[in-house]
């Protein structure tokens, strides 16, 4: 009979069940987007962050002791070991290492001016041996400074079939240098420091800073040209991070003095502050940095995303139980004399309220599933759009979202609730 | 004859209006009572207080020598589902239920749906065939009659009907009357409100409401059983 009272209000009031079942969507399908994209986009967002260059530096701690003492961000004399930076891939959180470059800043004599050059890797093959494993890795500024605009000729890119064999006497030309030197693809430059190379420009750059000021040369033709064979003054990382939190914070300022779960916890996320302390424990000569402007950005932006999507979703559910309420709250009160009349042939509250509650939760249901998988659909639509990639189905949205529809359709149903538990029969049946 | 139900002294006071005043009555048990009046004089009121759908402002009323007039909604319920059959003039049949579901709804409040049962009631008031037939495929004497067996489903002690014949026809009116005959002959308790005189001629007996007061409680000298 129970079921049978069901399947007629479904058939009778069709509309207003389809229009709670479309609420229930809509704040389903919102909901599921938001959180299934808020649960990835960190991953995401600190991807799309790093495209836009690094957020650690790696430098000798001598030259760091400099640096803190003077407060100049001016390269110093101290070097690191060129060959330390295969350390990068051996730390606990290698892989969150997208990108990362070596530079060796020296200044020489360009058509008898001085000239500022910096040696980097710009596609890199690294391979990198340590106690039996190999580590490989292609990196370079390549990716580091993809914003980098070509103006004129093309990237250098050592591993390209055309350069691999050319040995490195080329050139990337900062856009001011091109032009106070009238400079294009195609032509040689003579570079004179320690020794006199004649290099091949490539191309010519706009960064829209002071690099461009600078020429970029392969790392080895800077090294000889500054007579700094092997050694390099810092290594700029790309690392995807977490947003650093309090406690977070509290460790990195000492993390030997943090109590060990605090510091297990630190140590096992990828904080921009553990990966540095990582990477000071895999090459001991060096001090690494956050490059604060960076993080910290990365860290509010993500921060921001997440509170503007948790908003949204809040909204949402909030439109989702006011939208409900309304429509169970007309259902109840054009179905007055029907219930009221159920109260008169001995039908108690609690059962009356149980078989609305029981309707509206099958709708809803039926709402929840379908703005469940359209959800999914909205979250792939904004993933592609925005981050270019897919969004994971995760199984806590899906108990979360229940959780939640499950709540607001309480909730909204409340007002109905009430409506029934007031309505009296002797009113309702005689039309008072 | 045992006394089914009493009224002591029941008022029923929404502000200055006194629409039951100092009211009493017995009606024992197998009796055919008519409550009769004309529009205004309480005759709802007392249909209300009679069938535990509302409690008086005063005085005591007693169901089967209980007192129920200090009792709980929640109790009211379970004395109106167990105790009374309630007729109504709109007949407050459920549009999305057949004949026999309408039957059925009743028995699934009181105890257990039991369709042979609930064909049974349609039977006795003679709409076996009609029961699969919404009640929009059904005329209002068809209606009432389903509304009847639906009211006697579950044995109550008191048949409750209010304007039972307000909306039919002279031809269903008479139906509906010899269903009733039919039932006092069984020994079934019926209160009647009803402002039309046919309908209160045939009862056993008349009380006449003006005011919120009794003005007459007579025998109906033509009463036949």
């Amino acid at each position: 009979m129970f079921f049978r009272m069901i399947k007629g209000t479904f058939i009778h009031q069709w509309k207003k069940m389809l229009m709670i079942a479309l609420t229930v969507a809509l704040g389903t399908s919102i909901a599921t987007a938001m959180l299934n994209v808020m649960l990835d986009v960190g991953d995401k967002i600190n991807a799309e962050l790093k495209t836009y260059g690094a957020n650690i530096n790696v430098v000798s701690k001598s030259a760091a002791i400099v640096s803190s003492l003077y407060e100049t961000d001016e390269a110093t004399d101290a070097y690191l070991q060129e060959n330390v930076t295969g350390e990068l891939l051996t730390i606990f959180w290698a892989n969150n290492i997208l990108d990362f470059a070596p530079f060796l800043d020296g200044q020489v004599k360009l058509d008898g001016t001085d000239q500022k050059v910096t040696g980097t890797w710009f596609h890199y093959h690294l391979s990198f041996r340590k106690k039996g494993s190999d580590y490989i890795r292609d990196t370079g500024i390549n990716n580091l400074r993809d914003w980098w605009e070509i103006v004129d000729g093309e990237r250098y890119d050592e591993q390209a079939d055309f350069y691999k064999d050319a040995g490195d006497l080329f050139a990337m030309v900062g856009e001011n240098v091109a032009e106070k030197k009238n400079l294009k693809a195609g032509d040689e430059i003579t570079l004179t420091g320690k020794t006199t190379e004649v290099v091949k420009v490539v191309g010519v750059f706009s960064s829209g800073d002071n690099e461009d000021d600078v020429i970029y040369l392969p790392l080895s033709t800077a090294q000889r040209l500054t007579g700094k064979a092997d050694l390099i003054q810092s290594i700029s990382v790309s690392a995807l991070t977490s947003p650093e939190d309090e406690t977070s914070q509290k460790v990195a300022k000492n993390p030997e003095l943090a109590r060990p779960e605090d510091y297990e916890l630190w140590y096992c996320t990828a904080y921009v502050s553990s990966i540095c302390h990582q990477i000071q424990e895999a090459i001991p000569t060096s001090s690494a940095s956050a490059i604060r402007r960076v993080a910290d950005s990365e860290g509010d932006i993500l921060n921001k995303t997440e509170l503007l999507m948790t908003l949204i979703t809040v909204l949402s559910l909030i439109g989702s139980a006011l939208a409900i309420s309304n429509l169970v709250t007309s259902s109840v009160m054009e179905r007055s004399q029907e219930l009221g009349l159920m109260k008169a042939i001995g039908a108690k509250n609690v059962r009356i309220a149980g078989l609305v509650l029981t309707e509206i939760l099958l709708v809803a249901l039926v709402g929840a599933v379908s703005g469940y998988f359209i959800g999914f659909g909205f979250a792939q639509i904004i993933g592609h759009t925005v981050f270019g990639a897919s969004i994971d189905m995760k199984g806590m949205v899906a108990f979360l979202v229940a959780v939640l529809i499950f709540a607001v359709t309480l909730i909204g149903s409340l007002p109905a609730i009430r409506n029934i538990l007031r309505l009296r029969p002797s009113e309702v049946l005689h039309g008072r | 004859m045992a006394s089914l139900l009493e009224l002591k002294n029941v008022s029923k006071i929404y502000g200055d209006l006194h629409a039951l005043d100092d009211v009493s009555l017995t009606v024992e048990k197998g009796e055919w009572v008519a409550i009769m009046g004309p529009s205004g004089s309480g005759k709802s009121t007392m249909m209300n207080i009679i069938g535990c759908m509302d409690k008086p402002s005063l005085g005591q009323v007693l169901l089967d020598g209980k007192d129920i007039s200090k009792e709980s909604q929640t109790s009211l319920t379970t004395i109106r589902r167990d105790k009374i059959g309630l007729i109504f003039q709109q007949f407050h049949l459920i549009n999305y239920l057949n004949a026999v579901e309408n039957v059925m709804v009743a028995q699934y409040y009181h105890s257990v749906p039991d369709e042979k049962e609930a064909l049974a009631a349609l039977e006795r008031v003679g709409l076996k065939d009609r029961a699969k037939h919404l009640p929009s495929q059904l005329s209002g004497g068809e209606q009432q009659r389903v509304c009847i067996a639906r009211a006697l489903i579950n044995n109550p002690e008191i048949i409750l009907a209010d304007e039972p014949t307000g909306n039919l026809d002279e031809a269903n009116e008479n139906i509906v009357l010899d269903i009733f005959r039919q039932l006092h002959k069984e020994g079934t308790s019926l209160v009647v409100v009803t402002h039309d005189p046919e309908v209160g001629e045939v009862a056993q007996r008349t009380i006449r409401l003006e005011h919120g007061k009794i003005i007459s409680d007579e025998k109906n000298e033509n009463f036949v059983e």
